[in-house]
């Protein structure tokens, strides 16, 4: 179950002249940057060039030294990491980040956890609206998983599946969330070309429901996926703009390898 | 017969106390990755509650029930005021202030209650019953102990597979910063780790109490079997550690009766080496669980 359209429309993220600093490393120099909703935005850069670190902030593990993150015209600066979830805000990270001892089904529940309304008194007395919560969503995380095609591999623990599976397992919990920002770190990496297929045509599914950040080395899904392309390189944006116009930039040709053509 | 019955009953029943110990120190593991060593100080506190109460008002049930609260309020104050500060840093700053909670409270009791161990009574009977014409060696009150380390584990169970609240704890416990991602206020859940496992430390202290009475250092040894019986059945496994804790008891039962009390502390550091050497992960949990 995918989130509504409707709940969408109001969603847009600002990114207000972000900076942090990791002792003498400067992970994020001014950074500024919006997703409107229902829009796909790249974040491309070198490794080490901030891209992880402003998905951080976002998300609320690191807190900038200056800048803001604004959510619906809302600074997030005092918002916690959890508050954020429940604010529309979700993300999957470079590893898979899989809860190891709950099965797969166990984690996409966890992802729509928040639903639940019944309290831990009827949950341990068993009564019916706790029993109702539980069905309702163990029924959200099968439909999630159906729509992925890991129906089958609910009962299983995360680590029993292939790589590729796992990932997914992940996108479908970040994806239960009802999210109206989702951020994906390096959805394709380690994964094979049909699995890649099977992600881009899922992301642009997503497209238009949700705003959608992507971190992303294949230049390749990045061009096809993305309405613009952010290229941050040694934590300064040092371009912005539609795929075409990112991919002929010469400072973007100049970050990624000299002044060569990146883009082969 | 008769004697391995008596004994294997007597191990049973000890058992279930050693269980009640290892499930404390398995969800403050499962929490935070700490090993507590302060459980046999917290639980010997609570039970000297338990005593006060019990003095002052002559209700067993009333003092039960005040050993249980303050175990639930002393675990959440320790979480949050000794124990968030070095969550996350080297586990030897745990390791300290666990131990250092331990020298303290045992000190504290001292001067509360003083250091000579008092009688703690039975919720109910401790003459075995009587079966076949002869009193076996398992009481009303062992029957109570076993009952209700039961309805505890049950309780525990229930929580952690059936409620929202459960799965909020699995998850903060594995992966804490996915778990914030989700949504789950990671820090509440570690106090309810902590407040939970104190608890079921409190009901051990109240069970065993009757036998070692209540000093401050009475309960050191329950710490030592607790240990034991958590390590057997896998740090990291609730149900392991009612199962451990049924093995180390019955084990024990057996060394004690065919061979000597005396021996009783060096079976359990045996079986601990042994544990730790052939499965150290111990019975009923996955090595992969563990790399967190």
């Amino acid at each position: 179950m995918l989130p509504r359209g409707e709940d969408v429309a109001r969603g847009a993220l600002r990114v207000s002249g972000l900076s942090v600093h990791f002792g003498g490393l400067v992970a994020l120099s001014e950074v500024s940057l919006d997703i409107s909703a229902g829009e796909v935005l790249g974040v491309i850069g070198p490794n080490g060039a901030g891209k992880t670190t402003l998905f951080n902030v976002i998300c609320g593990f690191v807190a900038p030294r200056e800048g803001d993150v604004l959510w619906r015209g809302h600074s997030l600066r005092r918002t916690p990491t959890h508050r954020r979830a429940s604010l529309g805000i979700a993300r999957t990270l470079q590893g898979v980040g899989l809860f190891p001892a709950l099965s797969v089904l166990e984690n996409v529940m966890a992802g729509a956890d928040h639903r639940r309304r019944s309290g831990l008194l009827s949950g341990l007395l068993g009564l019916p609206r706790a029993d109702r919560d539980e069905s309702e969503l163990r029924a959200i995380a099968s439909t999630m998983l159906e729509r992925l095609d890991l129906a089958e591999v609910a009962q299983r623990l995360p680590d029993s599946l292939p790589y590729a599976l796992q990932k997914r397992v992940a996108l479908a919990r970040a994806l239960v969330c009802e999210p109206q920002l989702l951020m994906l770190d390096e959805p394709a990496a380690g994964l094979d070309s049909g699995d890649i297929a099977r992600l881009r045509e899922l992301i642009s599914e997503l497209k238009g429901s949700m705003a959608v950040m992507l971190v992303e080395h294949r230049i390749d899904v990045v061009t096809e996926l993305c309405d613009r392309v952010a290229v941050l390189d040694f934590g300064r944006l040092i371009a912005s703009g539609p795929p075409e116009a990112i991919k002929s930039d010469p400072k973007v040709l100049e970050a990624y390898l000299g002044a060569e053509q990146p883009y082969a | 017969m008769s004697r391995f019955i008596d004994l294997t009953l007597n191990g049973v029943t000890s058992g279930m106390i050693y269980a009640s110990v290892a499930l404390a120190l398995v969800l403050i593991w499962r929490a935070t990755r700490i090993v507590n060593f302060a459980q046999g100080a917290m639980l010997m506190i609570t039970t000297f509650i338990a005593s006060s109460v019990i003095a002052a008002s002559g209700s067993y049930i009333l003092g039960f029930a005040a050993a249980l609260a303050a175990g639930l309020v002393l675990g959440a104050a320790l979480e949050r005021l000794l124990v968030r500060p070095v969550e996350g840093g080297p586990p030897i700053n745990a390791v300290i202030v666990t131990l250092g909670l331990l020298i303290f409270l045992q000190a504290v009791a001292g001067m509360i209650w003083g250091n000579t161990p008092r009688s703690f009574p039975a919720a109910l009977s401790i003459q075995g019953f009587r079966i076949g014409g002869r009193h076996v060696l398992f009481s009303p009150f062992d029957l109570f102990t076993v009952g209700s380390v039961l309805v505890m584990s049950l309780a525990l169970g229930l929580l952690f597979t059936r409620t929202g609240m459960g799965l909020r704890m699995r998850a903060a416990a594995f992966e804490p910063e996915v778990a914030r991602l989700l949504g789950v206020r990671v820090g509440r859940m570690l106090t309810w780790g902590w407040a939970l496992a104190a608890v079921a430390g409190s009901l051990a202290g109240l069970l065993v109490a009757p036998v070692v009475f209540v000093g401050p250092n009475t309960f050191d040894a329950e710490l030592v079997f607790g240990f034991t019986a958590a390590v057997l059945g896998g740090l990291d496994s609730a149900i392991g550690a009612v199962v451990g804790g049924l093995i180390l008891g019955v084990a024990l039962s057996y060394v004690s009766g065919y061979e000597s009390p005396a021996l009783v502390t060096l079976a359990a550091l045996v079986i601990l080496v042994v544990v730790l050497m052939v499965r150290p992960s111990g019975l009923f949990t996955h090595a992969k669980a563990r790399r967190v």
